[in-house]
This record gives C-alpha cells, sequence and structure tokens, in this order.
C-alpha cells in the first residue's frame, strides 16, 4: 500500500505554511532565517515526492541546486545578522526601521 | 508498512516545524530545526532518494545547521517578546492563505496528476546516486556550474560582510 502524492503536497503545505506564519510573527531575525529553511524544506519535499510519482530524476537534480541556493542564502544571511549585531548589539527586527517609510 | 513510516515522518516534521517558530529560545528551535532535517531524510529514503537522504544529513544537520548554532552561541543573545507588532496583518495573510489552500484541496478532490508518459530521464543507471549523476552532468551541467558560481560569491560576500576591519574604518572615517 503504497502513499498517495497528495499525503505530501499536504505535508509539505503544512510546513511551508509554518515557516510562512514564522517569518511573518517573529521578531528573531534567526528565527525567521530558520522559518525560510522551514520553507526550503518543504519545496524540498514537494520536489522529490513528485520525482517519484513520475519517476523523473530531474526533480531531485532541483532539490540539490535548491540545497545550494539554502547553503548560500545562510552563509550571507548569517554574515548580515553580524554586521547588524556588531551595528546595534540587537537583531530585533523592530530595531532596523532605516528602510521604513 | 510505507504508510506507518510516512505518518511517523509526517507527524515529526509537522510537530518539529510548529516548534521552530513557536519556541523562545533560538537555541531549541534549532535543535527542534535538526529533529526536523533528520526526519525529512528518512522521509527522502522512503521515497528512494537515498542520495538527496545522505545529503540533507551531511548538509543540512551537518553544515547549515552548526553554523547557525554557531552565531546563536556568538551573538549571545537574551530572550525576547516573540511576535512583533504586524501578528494581526500576519493573521489575515494566513488565515487567506490557510482557506486557498483548503479551497483548492477541496476543488480538486484529491484527483492525482496524470503520469507524464516517455519523460523518464533514468538512462542506464542502477543506483539513484548513478541517475542523479548522469542527469546532473549532461543535462544539468550549465545550472551545475552556475551553481559553484553563486557558491563562490556567497563565500566572498559573507566573508566581506562579516570582516571587522571594513565596518570600523566605516565607521570612523
Amino acid at each position: 500500500m503504497t502513499v498517495p502524492l497528495s499525503y505530501y503536497l499536504v505535508l509539505s503545505g503544512i510546513v511551508f505554511l509554518t515557516g510562512f506564519v514564522g517569518v511573518l510573527l517573529r521578531r528573531n531575525i534567526i528565527i525567521i532565517l530558520l522559518s525560510v529553511e522551514l520553507m526550503l524544506n518543504a519545496t524540498n519535499i514537494n520536489f522529490v515526492a513528485f520525482s517519484q510519482y513520475f519517476h523523473d530524476v530531474a526533480g531531485q537534480v532541483f532539490v540539490f541546486f535548491a540545497l545550494t541556493v539554502a547553503a548560500a542564502e545562510v552563509a550571507v544571511g548569517l554574515a548580515i545578522i553580524i554586521a547588524l549585531y556588531r551595528a546595534k548589539s540587537a537583531i530585533n527586527i523592530d530595531e532596523f526601521q532605516l528602510l521604513k517609510w | 508498512m510505507e504508510q506507518v513510516f510516512f505518518f511517523y515522518f509526517a507527524l515529526v516534521i509537522a510537530a518539529a516545524s510548529v516548534l521552530v517558530v513557536a519556541l523562545r529560545n533560538p537555541i531549541y528551535s534549532a535543535l527542534a530545526l535538526l529533529i526536523m532535517f533528520f526526519h525529512v531524510a528518512g522521509l527522502y529514503v522512503t521515497l528512494h532518494a537515498e542520495f538527496l537522504a545522505a545529503v540533507q544529513i551531511i548538509v543540512y544537520a551537518g553544515a547549515i545547521l552548526v553554523l547557525y548554532l554557531f552565531v546563536v552561541m556568538l551573538l549571545n543573545l537574551r530572550q525576547d517578546d516573540r511576535y512583533h507588532r504586524q501578528w494581526p496583518m500576519a493573521g489575515i495573510v494566513g488565515a487567506t492563505l490557510v482557506i486557498e489552500a483548503i479551497i483548492l484541496t477541496v476543488m480538486k478532490g484529491w484527483t492525482a496528476p496524470v503520469v507524464a508518459a516517455g519523460t523518464e530521464t533514468t538512462v542506464g543507471a542502477t543506483t539513484n546516486a548513478g541517475a542523479i549523476g548522469d542527469v546532473l552532468y549532461s543535462t544539468y551541467l550549465f545550472p551545475f556550474e552556475v551553481a559553484s558560481l553563486i557558491l563562490l560569491v556567497a563565500m566572498i560576500g559573507a566573508i566581506m560582510l562579516a570582516k571587522k576591519d571594513i565596518v570600523e574604518v566605516n565607521s570612523e572615517g
């Protein structure tokens, strides 16, 4: 008895929504970056599930690229957080309002 | 049997992702994310993507999460308020998305998509890693090179952003 594709889509939707809510709700920049990781993982689950369903390995190759981009995003994002912390000694996003109208 | 494994992994993934968002301490959030990464790797194994499961553990759990924990401990954060002021707006947007998802799933009536015929790209490879390698180094060779360029740019950018004396020179001058 195999698992239907829709189960994977629902799981990925739940994880993506959780990450989305986290990005909108939390004030800590590190948690926001963690929530972005959640969303990337949700899309990866989707890719792998479709790859298995269609018997096409291209979906797994795309997960590979998404992983590369996630690694780059983490490196640059954490460097930005460290630079921000040096400038303001805080990482709450409420403290950074320079670009707000 | 397969469904038992799926429901176990799905339950832990969903619970851990909720914990990532809900926990107050960033270190606990990162550890919840670690649990989630391991279970996503397990889900990949049940989907016969063994190579990606290994890469998931090595890259996500081994590299990315260690980087997160490193920065969290480096910054020595105090615990502070969890949610900021735009949460009513966030609630509206989130509720809209949830309703849209529910409507879409109900409207589609849980029908499975049609399997496209003749698009199989697994050519003459026996293992999962071999199949990925075949496609990655032939069809997706150019994106593969672009990915290496992205990593190079990210590395240089991270070093330049986190370098201390650049910030100091700018603030003094």
